[in-house]
């Protein structure tokens, strides 16, 4: 039962025995066969709706091209009626309002014992909907869901205000309030992590939500809305509208009625966002956006664990993560030998259906992400980078992409300038840790970085130097729900999990009592 | 009648207004509850091979034998919980969410077993089983769950040290813990003591009152199924003087926690300083004051004071045992407090009409008569009750004394048993400056609705916990401790896990600092 160490992208073994693999998928979970996909509507106040308009839209699964099922679509007139629930569920006075904390916290711990008695199920229909391999779906993506949850369960009656001395002959004490309607919009890449995250936080505070999952992948999210029902939050504390962003995102974002939107996706987008909270009720704006983010390798690494964490890094989600360490740097001396066993690795990445349990890279999520990132590679070629491996489509159904690597990278490239989003590592050369320093921060960007060395001063040096929210010394993607995550300048506003995470769903109130004599 | 005994108790008890249990979802005790474990820990005999009966309070008559812990088992206990704590073991390298985890599986099997334990506490304690179950075992299943998610939670800081330094604070568990609980809510000082500790990743021997060891034996049993390692929890039912000082002295104990009387609270202090300097908590007596003042609603405050020190058939460190009434509705408080007080209904604890069982045992009957006989011997009113109420158990009438001066016994000592005293007072000064003549603090409360007298009193009275307009409101988010002779550090809440939480700096040199 307390066995769920999760095995973190980074820390698949290199040199896996074939044999013992094979011996181990024995005891591995199987997907759900034949699983049926049981919501497709909108979900308001607690009952699945059609969209007003009538209106739906396909679901793809990326491994085939082919369509799953049709989806209703949520556009302004049902983000207008899932407004109105969430309102009244927020009314002063409502259930969900006079509940005691510890109460929306045994909601939120039901939800994630839910979430774990269906995880094969939904890690199921998430590998079908994303084309993201089975197995580190169940192991990555759902104990991250669980335990984002029951971590802020246990937050929900631990958020505390304080009692202040203030001057003067006064008693003055702070509560830590729910800010109100709070609009969530989340992307495809992590679709029941990024509602896990998103819903966590915002209810252990006693927010109530209107969320958006992405297009592309609106199953899983949906499936949750039964969960939060079947775990008996209140009507309209939970509202999830499958639908597009120029129409449902919109409306969100520049809904009168929202006190509080939270996205997590482009940075183009985050723009829009800011804007939309700016023209309509200044309702307060967090981001998670995108990165390009600097891996830094000193030549005195464990160069077996760099090259590793460096291809995890990168390649982890078919490259499809904000967090994708897409620029790595190399310390001169090593450089040759680090990309030549880059390339090894690379070459010995499996590619194939998301429901082989061999698999390590799935699809890209859809045809025009793999359009895309095809595209990019085709710059990284005419602007001189030279192409190690890789650099096509794979001749299958559906959007798969051959891990590709590149060397003798330049900064100004646009592969090394803007976010890729797809399996394509960029290895780049430095010689001094003041240039390097300088190199990673020299970007629009600011989510993540990494170094590997074993020298405890470098490490110190370069984790206080890097303007990025999270710094991973000797590892990669070492996230948990306990670290807050999120991005200096353009690569989002606020923090995500944590105690850090409460702050961004609660409005501080001081409340001050004039009394007649003071005393410390 | 029990819902109505219910609905005017138990929402006076904090956090059970939400909880899934009503007077109408209560099952039908069994009174002869089968006993699994009455061992040490769950399975071992005491080194000595000696045990001590274990008694029915409403009867007089013995339950079972209990293994009876001494040093000796305690030597083994200590070990046992050092070799879990050893730097590598499993529990040590636990992740702490993990922690949480086993410790809300140790509250569902706990919340599963409601009726079962309920009954037991019942059987070797004396509460009413209507308590036991609505409020004793909830409290246990939310403290643990509140508990749980701080193991988390519990966060060392970055430090913005002078110079070319990068410095953090780690939150490290403090070792191996003695804890040392009473008998009065067995179960519940049970949770409060094993929630925090292993919330912080610390190991436990844990001494059980003789008076009521059974319960805790079994949530031992529960602490085995849900999956901690061995070792991490050890559970000794013995004596004071044999097993509870052996903790208190033994060199390998790193924290002492003991919740009881003062008297003894001085002996667990010097043990420590005369061996290892180990850290000590302290919750002990009190001597509560309950303040009313002439605006105050008098049906709530009448009911709210009764409630305050019978509840627990008076058994409670924070009752409310100095009734200071304003003089201008002294008579009519009086008169209100004592046709209360008569009405109820002393008996059978597993009958669901009961709302005050037996005391615990023989000596604490015999104790709180003789306090019932100062009182009377030093001039106070006795207004009602005064005697035994049954003719086999330890039953008290609910007793209450008028006209009670500060310097009678009654008025200075803890009695713990169903004894009430109201006093009279003219002025708010002089009401606070009585209220803090004592040696303990504990807990006091205020019922007035002048928002400047609540705050007069409540910053005025020295004591851990000030109730306003309430009493007995209790939430494992809150604190809970004492001022003065009533205790050392806190219990629940953030709070309570500093005293389990040993905080250690560490400092890196770097090369050049930047902010």
């Amino acid at each position: 039962m307390t066995s769920s160490k999760i095995e973190l992208p980074g820390e698949v073994k290199t040199d896996a025995d074939a044999a013992a693999l094979m011996a181990s998928l024995q005891l591995m979970p199987s997907p759900v066969p034949n699983a049926d996909i049981k919501y497709t509507k909108i979900f308001i106040n607690n009952e699945w709706q059609d969209s007003v308009s009538g209106k739906t839209f396909p679901v793809y699964n990326p491994a085939s091209g082919e369509q799953i099922c049709e989806v209703q679509e949520a556009e302004k007139a049902d983000v207008d009626k899932a407004v109105q629930a969430a309102r009244l569920a927020f009314t002063l006075g409502s259930v969900w309002r006079r509940m005691d904390a510890s109460e929306r916290g045994r909601l939120l711990a039901k939800l994630a014992d839910l979430v774990e008695r269906d995880s094969a199920y939904l890690a199921t229909i998430e590998s079908m909907d994303s084309g993201k391999p089975f197995l580190p779906t169940l192991f990555v993506d759902l104990q991250g869901t669980i335990k984002t949850l029951r971590y802020y369960a246990g937050y929900a009656d631990k958020i505390h205000g304080t009692s202040i001395p203030m001057d003067g002959d006064y008693l003055t004490f702070t509560r830590h309030e729910p800010i109100g309607v709070c609009g969530q919009i989340i992307p495809w890449n992590f679709p029941l992590m990024m509602t896990a995250w998103k819903l966590g936080p915002a209810l252990a505070c006693g927010n109530t939500v209107v969320l958006k999952p992405a297009e592309q992948t609106p199953l899983t999210c949906l499936y949750i809305g039964s969960l939060v029902k079947e775990a008996g939050f209140p009507p309209g504390v939970v509202n999830i509208l499958p639908g597009f962003g120029p129409t449902a995102g919109a409306a969100i974002a520049s809904h009168m009625g929202i006190d509080k939107v939270a996205f997590t996706g482009s940075t183009e987008v985050g723009k829009l966002i800011q804007e939309a909270a700016g023209k309509s009720n200044l309702k307060r704006v967090t981001l998670e956006l995108g990165g390009k983010n600097p891996n830094i390798i000193f030549a005195d690494a464990d160069l077996d664990l760099a090259v590793e964490q460096a291809h995890q890094g990168v390649f982890f989600n078919a490259g499809q993560c904000c967090t994708a360490g897409s620029r790595i740097f190399v310390e001169e001396p090593i450089y040759e030998e680090f990309v030549r066993r880059s390339v090894e690795r690379a070459k010995r990445r499996t590619v194939g259906s998301p429901f082989d349990p061999t698999t390590e890279q799935g699809p890209q999520i859809s045809q025009e992400q793999q359009s895309r990132v095809l595209e990019f590679i085709q710059s990284g070629i005419s602007e001189g980078a030279r192409l190690e491996c890789g650099g096509k489509a794979l001749g299958l159904k559906g959007f798969f992409i051959e891990p590709t690597v590149f060397s003798n990278v330049k900064d100004d490239m646009r592969i090394a300038k803007e976010e890729i989003f797809g399996p394509v590592q960029q290895i780049m050369k430095f010689k001094t840790i003041d240039e390097v320093i300088e190199r990673a921060n020299n970007t629009e960007y600011g989510l993540v970085a990494a170094v590997f060395t074993r020298d405890i001063t470098k490490a110190m040096t370069i984790s206080t130097a890097m303007q990025a929210g999270t710094v991973w010394i000797n590892c990669f993607n070492a996230l948990s729900t306990q670290c807050p995550f999120g991005g200096y300048k353009m690569s989002g506003n606020g923090r995500e999990l944590g105690d850090c995470g409460l702050k961004e769903y609660s409005e501080v109130k001081t409340i001050t009592i004039k009394i007649s004599v003071k005393n410390s | 009648m029990l819902r109505h005994v219910l609905s005017r108790t138990l929402p006076r008890i904090s956090g059970i207004s939400n909880c899934q249990y009503s007077a109408a979802a209560i099952p039908v005790p069994s009174a002869q509850p089968e006993v699994h474990y009455n061992k040490v820990t769950v399975h071992q005999d005491a080194v000595s091979k000696r045990s001590f009966p274990t008694i029915n309070p409403a009867t007089g008559e013995v339950i079972c034998q209990v293994a009876e812990a001494d040093k000796a088992d305690v030597n083994k206990a200590v070990k046992a919980a050092r070799e879990a704590f050893r730097f590598g073991s499993p529990w040590r390298r636990m992740d702490a969410s993990d922690r949480g985890l086993l410790l809300t599986r140790l509250a569902d099997a706990i919340e599963r077993d409601t009726a079962y334990l309920a009954e037991l506490e019942t059987l070797d304690n004396g509460k009413p089983y209507a308590v036991s179950y609505s409020v004793d075992v909830p409290m246990v299943v939310k403290c643990l769950r509140y508990c749980a998610g701080w193991a988390d939670k519990w966060e060392g800081k970055t430090i913005p040290i002078d110079g070319d330094f990068f410095c953090y604070t780690r939150h490290e568990p403090i070792g191996v813990c003695g804890q040392i609980i009473l008998w009065n809510f067995p179960l519940l000082m049970q949770a409060w003591k094993l929630g925090p500790a292993l919330a912080t990743g610390n190991t436990v021997v844990m001494k059980v009152a003789e008076q009521t060891p059974l319960t805790a034996l079994y949530v031992a049993s529960l602490i085995k199924e849900v999956g901690f390692p061995p070792g991490v929890v050890n559970i000794l039912p013995g004596m004071g003087p044999s097993a509870g000082s052996a903790i208190a002295s033994h060199m390998d104990v790193d924290k002492v926690a003991f919740t009881g009387s003062t008297e003894v609270g001085h002996l667990i202090q010097q043990a420590s300083g005369s061996s290892n300097l180990k850290k000590v908590t302290l919750e002990l007596g009190g001597k509560s004051p309950n303040i009313i003042m002439s605006d105050a609603n008098m049906a709530e405050a009448v009911e709210q004071s009764h409630f305050a020190l019978f509840f627990n058939q008076g058994q409670c460190c924070c009752a409310g045992s100095r009734t200071y009434v304003q003089d201008t509705i002294y008579d009519e408080f009086m008169e209100r407090s004592v046709e209360r007080a008569k009405s109820r209904v002393v008996g059978d604890p597993f009958s669901m009409k009961t709302e005050q069982g037996p005391q615990v045992d023989e000596e604490q009957f015999k104790k709180i008569l003789g306090y019932i006989s100062s009182g009377k011997r030093e001039g106070a009113k006795l207004m009602c009750g005064g005697g035994v109420a049954a003719d086999r158990g330890y039953f008290i009438q609910p007793t209450i004394f008028g006209d009670v001066q500060d310097g009678m016994t009654i008025a200075r000592e803890e009695i713990f048993g169903p004894v009430m005293q109201i006093l009279k007072f003219k002025t708010l000064e002089e009401v606070v400056e009585r209220a803090n003549d004592t040696k303990y603090g504990l807990a006091a409360a205020v019922f007035t609705k002048d928002i400047d007298k609540a705050h007069y009193i409540s910053s005025g009275r020295r004591a851990g916990t000030v109730w306003i307009n309430c009493y007995n409101v209790f939430g494992a988010q809150a604190p809970f401790g004492g001022y003065k002779y009533s205790g050392n550090g806190r219990e629940l809440g953030e709070y309570g896990l500093d005293n389990y939480t040993e905080v250690k700096t560490v400092t890196i040199k770097v090369p050049q600092k930047n902010s």
